[in-house]
Formats: structure tokens, C-alpha cells, sequence
């Protein structure tokens, strides 16, 4: 070190032992972390003989895609082997219906829980919450009979009904948070302007609510398509979703496990939450309504 | 619809459960009257406020607005608009929608919308910001955005809550002198709450003072400022604030306010009644005290211990020989130094005395 340096202008950075300890922490965490998605998309990109040599980490020495195009159309689901492809279109279709409609009634509730002063409105918040934390299992066989009583049975329209339903804790939490947040006088300028319920609901609270709505939808999305139980039980052997799909393919193998179409299989079924978590980083950090009332 | 509405409040009473915010008030606000509720915070002016625009239900009473009782009427069937302390505007919506929102709920045909938000932004300057979304404007023309949603209504009552109380002081007083100008124009009945009594005396033709929710006062600003009907409202009304001298009143033979060792003459002072001896507090303003040449021979003598020149004219804080603070106001470029002494006098027309006991004007 030369002669005393006089402090002037911005701080120097100091990298001591003890942050490289940590960036080491972090580095070995995260490949913890990653090492199964590795070897699992390792895994699929390889023939059988590769993979009986017994090196999992190693990277495949002939790339090939054969086994993810068995696995989409040819790869065999109990009885039919038409790959995973219907339980894709399968999910998509209960997906879509459910999260919308999850949506829209979880935020109507949260919405009317935190503007109007509805007579037990606390009550019924608590018994919700309190619901939410009871494990959903519990609820399987009840509901069965519920739905069998009604007509239902198992069928698209039952599996959105129970998506909504298991739902609407998290979503009206989120969406009565949200709300709760915004200034009451915005709603009391909707009110001298004469607008009704469901006007400002729909023309002026959902617009505002964008940044919530994108976290419900991101939340609802990987929930329902990472669904397996709900969907075994409620959707009926024509709707089952991707995820019962891939159950059914790994574990019904007569003979020899093609793991390399296991992998593939799997790797398709998580696709959609993986794109939907990298797609969705930039829209959580997007700003609220700024500025409007207020700052 | 007319566009002047009389405001009646008939006994209203206003109860969260064991709290009593409004017991049995009653007020009239006449056509074409600009009043203000004035008052510190938790006086009870916001609620009494909301409860006329309708977002609160009454306990107890009556609310009649052009001569209908809407007590028990939503908000958008009473005839008012509102302007809001933190503007309120719709995030998502441009100036113009903003405007005609409340006019397309109602079903009001489209040309009549575009002719009245355009009459609206041209009356408030808002013509070039008619296409912008409030994040994209400053905070007074936020605020004369909600003034003008508020005058798209065309109703004959228009209520204020606090709307300049997030704005800064040049701001405030630009705003201050537009709202005159509108009342002025318009010739509409206006309600308008504040914390700020400089707000409540350029803009009132009526000012109701309030305090722990009941009207102290309710008389034009020039008699609220020269005849305080009592202590609080002395206290609350005018900056810098009265100066207070405790003391007795002395009615053997001619009136006297005894302070200490001073006796300060009362003749000339309008009482409001049968004069009680004992103790009373006198009150006068700073402008009022008589300082140097001014002051009377039978005067006082204050010392001077700090002095704050103000740009327009100078306040004098000094202290009486018994210690009692006093401030007066000199002309900007008064000699006046810490130490000095000053002979100061009270004109007997410009004090109020207030009895101790209950706070009223004697």
C-alpha cells in the first residue's frame, strides 16, 4: 500500500474471502439445485446403448430426438400407445377453462370482500382461510360423493368446478390484499360518478389490477397443469391430464425401461411451467399504476 | 336540474358503534354559497362531508338537498359531485374518459358528453391534456382534472374535500384563486372542507368551525377572525396565531383587565353581555398590538427575544415584565434587536376576552 489516500468520490469495492464464500454457497446451491434437469435432458437426447454404459452426467455422443418423438406419439399410456400427446391437449383443455374462471371469481370475491361492507364478511374470510390450510386430500372422497349426488361425475366441466374451488383461498387473498391496497377514494369517486358493482369492477378496479392478475395467472398455470391427484380423480378417462399421462407411461412398461422416453416424456410435461417461468420474470418487476392518485 | 341546490342537515347524528362523531347537527348552506367546514383533524368535517355526498350512512337525521331529502339516497342520485383530497383519478384512463365516465354510466348521449367535458377543460385550461393518462400530469393538473370530472355533472352542489392539501404552497394559492373564480362563475352551491383556515377565510362566504363534532361557529370570515365567539376558535383562526395574557377581570367602577402588575383599560370594548368579574383570559392579535409611537401612555413595557422578518413585514416575539409571551408585527424593515425594549398597547376595540371557566367570549 503507498502513502494514506485521501477519501474522494465513490467508495472502492472490496471483494474480501468471505463473499467468495458465498458466491461459491451460491454457485455449488444452485447446480444442486439444477443437476436433475441436467440429467434428465441428457438423458433424453441419448440412444439406450449410451445410457446402459451407466455415466449419467456424461453429455450424449450422437445427439438424437428419436426418443421425444416416441414419446409425443408412440409411447404407451395403459392400453393406448399414442404417446403423451392427448394428455397434453388434455391439460391444455382443462387448463384454459380453469384458470380463467378461477380468476375472474377469485377476484369478484376479493374485490367485494374489500370494498363492500358486506354483513360477515370477516367471517366468511376467516372460514376460507382457514379451509386453505386443511391438506386437500381430505377433501377427495367428500367431494366425490358431492359431485356423484349432484350428476356430475367425472367430467370437464367437475375438474374446473374443483379447480376454482381450491382456488379461491389464494386467489381472493391475493386479489383482497391487492385492493385493499388501492386508495378508497378511488372508489368513492366510481360511486359519485354512479358506477354500479359490477361496472367498477369490470371498468375500473380489473385494469388497474393487471400486475395481480399476471401473478394469479402465473400461480394458477403452474399449479393446475402440475396438478396429478385432482385430475386422476375428477376429469374422467377421456380428459386425463399430462401429468396422469406420464405416470401411466412410466409405470406401465412391460420389459425393459426406455428411460430415455421417460425422461422425454417428463421433460415435455414440465415445459409449459419452465416457459412459463422464464417468459413471466419481466412482468413481475413491471411498475403499478403510477402516479395516478397520488404517487 | 337547478344549478344552485340548498343544502339542509337536520339533526344528523353520526355513530361507529360507541363513538360519537356528530350529535344533532343542523345546517343550512343557502343557493349560490360557498361554506367551508374548517377545522384540526378528527373534528368530524370529512365524515360530516361524506354523509351529505352519501358514501355514509347517518345514524340519526335528515339530509335534504334542493329541497328533496336523499338521506336515503345513493350517492349519484342526490344531485352533488365531489372532488377528492388525493384526486381520485381512473389510472387506466386518459383525461377525456376520466371526464366522461360518470356521463356514460348514466347513459348520457355521446355529443352532449363530448360538448360538456370539452366546456369543462376549456373553463379549466385542461384542452391540450384531454388525450394524456394522469401518471403523464403534474399534481395541479391532476387536481383540476377531478375539478373537472366534478363540473361535468352539472349539479347544483359541488363538495370539496381537502383538495388542495397535497399540493405545494404555489400551487395552493394558484388553485386557491381558480376555485374562487369558478364559485364566482358558476354560482354554485359549494361545501368545502379543510384543515387550513388561510383556504377557509380567502374562499368562505360562510365559514361552520368545528370542533369534536360540533359547529363552534358558523359567520361570515371577517367575523370569525375580529369576534371569536371562543377560545378555539380564536386559537385556530389566524397566523401567527392571538396572543393570550391570562389574567382578571376587575369591574369595580370602570371595566379592567388586571394581568399581573398591568391594568389595561377596557373602555371601548363591545361586551357581549352582563360583565362577570374573575378570572378571564384576554386575547389580541399581533397586528392589532400598538408598538413605539402608537402605543397609548398608559402602556406596557415588552422585551424583545427573538425577531423573524417574514419579507412583507416583520413578527416581534417579546415577553411582558411577568414573563407572558407576546408577538407583534412591525413593517418589513423595522430596527428591532434581541434586548430591545418596546412600549406596547392594546386598543380596547381590536381585543376579545374570554372567560376562563368556559372558554366563551364575554
Amino acid at each position: 500500500m503507498s502513502g494514506p489516500v485521501t477519501p474522494r468520490g465513490p467508495r472502492p469495492a472490496r471483494t474480501s474471502p468471505a463473499r467468495w464464500g458465498l458466491y461459491a454457497f451460491l454457485l455449488i446451491t444452485a447446480l444442486f439445485f439444477l443437476a436433475p434437469l441436467y440429467v434428465m435432458l441428457v438423458t433424453s437426447l441419448k440412444s439406450m446403448d449410451e445410457i446402459r454404459q451407466g455415466n449419467i452426467v456424461a453429455l450424449p455422443v450422437s445427439l438424437t430426438l428419436e426418443p421425444w418423438i416416441k414419446a409425443w406419439s408412440s409411447a404407451c399410456t395403459g392400453l393406448n400407445c399414442t404417446g403423451i400427446r392427448v394428455g397434453f391437449f388434455n391439460s391444455v383443455k382443462i387448463l384454459v377453462p380453469s384458470v380463467f374462471v378461477s380468476i375472474i371469481i377469485g377476484s369478484l370475491t376479493g374485490y367485494a370482500l374489500s370494498f363492500w361492507r358486506v354483513r360477515g364478511a370477516t367471517l366468511l374470510f376467516g372460514a376460507m382461510m382457514s379451509v386453505a390450510f386443511i391438506p386437500y386430500q381430505i377433501f377427495i372422497y367428500p367431494l366425490v360423493r358431492v359431485f356423484s349426488f349432484v350428476g356430475l361425475g367425472q367430467s370437464l366441466l367437475t375438474i374446473v368446478i374443483i379447480h376454482t374451488i381450491f382456488g379461491l383461498p389464494t386467489m381472493t387473498l391475493l386479489f383482497r390484499n391487492y385492493f385493499a391496497s388501492l386508495p378508497p377514494e378511488l372508489f368513492k369517486a366510481a360511486r359519485v360518478d354512479g358506477a354500479g358493482f359490477y361496472q367498477i369492477y369490470a371498468r375500473i378496479m380489473m385494469p388497474m389490477a393487471t400486475p395481480m392478475i399476471i401473478v394469479a395467472i402465473i400461480l394458477q398455470v403452474t399449479g393446475i397443469w402440475n396438478d396429478f391427484i385432482l385430475g386422476l380423480v375428477f376429469a374422467g378417462r377421456e380428459n386425463l391430464p399430462m401429468t396422469v399421462q406420464l405416470n401411466n407411461i412410466v409405470n406401465s412398461t412391460q420389459g425393459e425401461r426406455a428411460y430415455n422416453v421417460d425422461m422425454a416424456a417428463t421433460m415435455l410435461t414440465a415445459l409449459l411451467p419452465l416457459i412459463v417461468y422464464f417468459g413471466s420474470g419481466r412482468w413481475f418487476v413491471r411498475g403499478i399504476a403510477a402516479g395516478a392518485v397520488k404517487g | 336540474m337547478p344549478l344552485k341546490s340548498q343544502v339542509e342537515i337536520r339533526d344528523v347524528s353520526i355513530r361507529f358503534g360507541p363513538v360519537r362523531v356528530l350529535e344533532q347537527l343542523s345546517l343550512t348552506v343557502a343557493p349560490s354559497e360557498f361554506l367551508v367546514l374548517l377545522g384540526p383533524s378528527g373534528c368530524g368535517k370529512s365524515t360530516l362531508l361524506n354523509a351529505i355526498a352519501g358514501l355514509l350512512d347517518v345514524s340519526d337525521g335528515e339530509i335534504h338537498i334542493g329541497g328533496r331529502n336523499v338521506t336515503w339516497d345513493e350517492p349519484k342520485d342526490r344531485g352533488i359531485a365531489m372532488v377528492f383530497q388525493s384526486y381520485a383519478l381512473y389510472p387506466r384512463m386518459s383525461v377525456r374518459k376520466n371526464m366522461s365516465f360518470g356521463l356514460q354510466v348514466a347513459g348520457t348521449p355521446q355529443p352532449e358528453i363530448d360538448r360538456r367535458v370539452g366546456e369543462a377543460a376549456q373553463m379549466l385550461r385542461l384542452t391540450d391534456l384531454l388525450d394524456r393518462k394522469p401518471a403523464a400530469l403534474s399534481g395541479g393538473q391532476r387536481q383540476r382534472v377531478a375539478i373537472g370530472r366534478a363540473l361535468v355533472r352539472q349539479t347544483g352542489v359541488y363538495l370539496f374535500d381537502e383538495p388542495l392539501s397535497n399540493l405545494d404552497a404555489q400551487l395552493r394559492a394558484e388553485l386557491r384563486v381558480e376555485i374562487k373564480r369558478l364559485h364566482a362563475r358558476l354560482g354554485a352551491t359549494m361545501i368545502y372542507v379543510t384543515h387550513d383556515q388561510i383556504e377557509a377565510l380567502t374562499l368562505a362566504d360562510r365559514i361552520a368551525v368545528m370542533q369534536g363534532g360540533v359547529i363552534q361557529q358558523l359567520a361570515p370570515p371577517r367575523e370569525i377572525y375580529n369576534r371569536p365567539v371562543n377560545r378555539f376558535v380564536a386559537a385556530f383562526v389566524g397566523s401567527p396565531a392571538m396572543n393570550f395574557l391570562p389574567g382578571r377581570l376587575d369591574t369595580a367602577g370602570r371595566p379592567v383587565f388586571v394581568a399581573g402588575d398591568h391594568r389595561i383599560d377596557l373602555e371601548g370594548y363591545a361586551f357581549a353581555g352582563p360583565v362577570p368579574a374573575g378570572p378571564a383570559t384576554l386575547g389580541i392579535r399581533p397586528e392589532h398590538v400598538r408598538t413605539g409611537s402608537l402605543a397609548a401612555p398608559a402602556s406596557l413595557s415588552a422585551r424583545v427575544d427573538m425577531v423573524e422578518p417574514m419579507g412583507a413585514d416583520t413578527l416581534v416575539w417579546c415577553r411582558l415584565s411577568d414573563g407572558t409571551p407576546l408577538s407583534l408585527r412591525r413593517e418589513a424593515d423595522a430596527r428591532i434587536q434581541p434586548g430591545d425594549t418596546l412600549p406596547v398597547s392594546f386598543p380596547a376595540e381590536a381585543l376579545s376576552l374570554f372567560d376562563d371557566a368556559t372558554g366563551a367570549r364575554l
